[in-house]
């Protein structure tokens, strides 16, 4: 489903309604959200020179360099971005047919002491961040380990939070969440839609 | 339902680059600390070898047990089998112990298929070498380590210009390599005396030529097969210098190939045979990096075959009533 938002939407349009329903957060405040969040992440970390940002694919990543930009034109320094692909450390894999696993890149440095953010577009049963947090136990031993995530929906299964949030977004469970980023859907928004339509992780 | 592998023909082009690109992934994992995933565990692989192997054993028991699963390893020496049990027998045994894959080597083609579709086993079924048919986790590693070197690691094969050479008559990785490299799209000749092809090799995906030095000038890839003496029982060529010097790859042929071309054997190899050990050697042989890559692509095989509800690849199982 392609998404119906136009990139030159100016924010504070009126959402659009289309098959991929409601858009919610536009290209626009999709940008604001995740330079806040950049903001926090130094605020709360006392820009720590042990920040590592890793990505959950596949859109997590994306979000994962976005924040490294953000933070390098605030502080002028580089923070080591990389991605983990928790596939194979799914509680779900049994469920479905086996899938394509996606790449992990965990940054030169490794993240033994480290400070890590994991990053994902949208939180919601928290499986997915607890998958992650088992992967990252056979990469490393980060001194912390903190979650941001561009949204988070709600009816969480696992006792998981996120330390910082782009937009909380109240749904019910027949709703479906998804976010479309320019790298990989050719615009930046986020979409609540109805049960049938495509599901967001 | 897809189920099984026994035959690199049962592989689609999509299924064979996803093992590929799989396979790709789970490479990275030797850089890594704890080399193993949680993805198999409770699972149980059972290793059935009828014939004598080293690294196909230990390369599907180190892709198992990278991904947690159980490995009961049984070799036809020493089991209940020199004592005169059937293959039907072994495979009853083995589906009371509840193995959800059964990695099958046997001196007998199509063995590995009977084990699948007679309803025995209830498990995936994988084919590690049968007879003189297929072996296809070998295609697929071959597969692999060509991909890595000509086409940058990822997508298909497509006009890669791939040469096997030697005793394609008794080499199951030779037909399984045919077969999947056509499927990715590489054209394959095949060299070989007259003798050394078996019949009805016209029919399949490749040419044919009987001189070694014609194709090498073209070739991005030259496999080099072993001379399988164990297997002939009647003469083939006059005499193995005379073998070694038509259809050896020595040093003067290696330096026929191109800059960028590698030559790879599937081992065990014989040297000084169908190559020269100064080529086996060499800087463009990949012959200890095809072992490495087998690991990875095993791995792969198995996540694909058993990670999910179903499997992604394969071949589906015809047994009736094989859902139950």
């Amino acid at each position: 489903m392609s998404p119906e938002v136009s990139p030159e939407a100016p924010s504070g349009v009126a959402p659009a309604s289309g098959a991929d329903g409601k858009t919610v957060l536009d290209a626009a405040d999709v940008q604001r959200a995740l330079t806040r969040i950049a903001h926090e992440i130094l605020e709360r970390t006392k820009s720590s020179p042990d920040l590592v940002l890793l990505g959950i694919p596949t859109r997590g990543v994306p979000l994962a360099r976005r924040l490294a930009e953000r933070i390098d034109a605030v502080e002028g320094r580089e923070v080591p971005v990389g991605s983990l692909d928790i596939t194979m450390y799914r509680d779900d894999l049994r469920l479905r047919p086996a899938r394509t696993l996606e790449r992990t890149e965990i940054p030169a440095g490794g993240v033994d002491g480290k400070l890590v953010v994991l990053v994902d577009d949208v939180l919601f049963s928290g499986r997915t961040v607890r998958s992650a947090l088992t992967a990252l136990d056979d990469v490393g031993r980060p001194s912390s380990v903190q979650l941001a995530v561009l949204v988070d929906r709600g009816h969480r299964e696992l006792p998981i939070r996120a330390d910082y949030v782009g937009k909380n977004l109240p749904t019910s469970l027949t709703e479906t969440v998804r976010v479309n980023l320019a790298e990989h859907d050719g615009v930046d928004a986020v979409l609540i839609g109805h049960e049938g339509q495509e599901e967001a992780r | 339902m897809k189920k099984h592998l026994i035959s690199a023909a049962d592989l689609s082009r999509d299924d064979a680059v996803l093992v590929l690109d799989t396979a790709e992934e789970l490479a990275r994992l030797a850089d890594r600390p704890i080399k193993k995933l949680p993805t198999l565990r409770g699972r149980t692989v059972v290793n059935l070898f009828f014939e004598d192997s080293t690294r196909t054993r230990i390369s599907f028991e180190a892709a198992a047990k990278r991904l947690s699963a159980d490995v009961i390893n049984f070799s036809a020496k020493g089991s209940s089998v020199s004592k005169g049990e059937t293959l039907k027998d072994t495979a009853l045994t083995l589906e009371a112990m509840g193995a959800d894959a059964v990695v099958v080597r046997h001196g007998a083609s199509g063995a590995p298929h009977r084990l699948a579709h007679s309803g025995w086993i209830g498990g995936s079924v994988v084919n590690a070498g049968d007879g003189t048919h297929e072996h296809p986790t070998q295609a697929l590693l071959d597969a692999y380590t060509m991909r890595r070197h000509l086409a940058g690691g990822a997508g298909a094969l497509d006009g890669r210009r791939i040469t096997i050479v030697g005793d394609v008559l008794h080499s199951r990785v030779a037909r399984s390599n045919v077969l999947l490299l056509a499927t990715l799209g590489a054209e394959v000749t095949l060299v070989a005396p007259p003798t050394l092809l078996p019949v009805g090799v016209e029919t399949w995906p490749c040419s044919i030529s009987y001189d070694l030095d014609a194709p090498l000038a073209t070739s991005d890839a030259v496999m080099m097969l072993r001379v399988q003496r164990e297997r002939m029982n009647a003469a083939f060529f006059p005499s193995t210098a005379e073998y070694s010097r038509r259809y050896g790859l020595d040093v003067r042929r290696a330096a026929l190939l191109p800059e960028h071309a590698i030559v790879m054997h599937p081992g065990p190899m014989n040297r000084g045979m169908e190559i020269a050990a100064d080529v086996a050697d060499g800087p463009r042989s990949v012959i200890v990096e095809q072992v490495a890559n087998g690991v990875s692509v095993r791995m792969a095989v198995l996540y694909l075959l058993l990670g999910g509800s179903e499997s992604a690849i394969g071949s589906a199982d015809t047994t009736e009533g094989a859902a139950a």
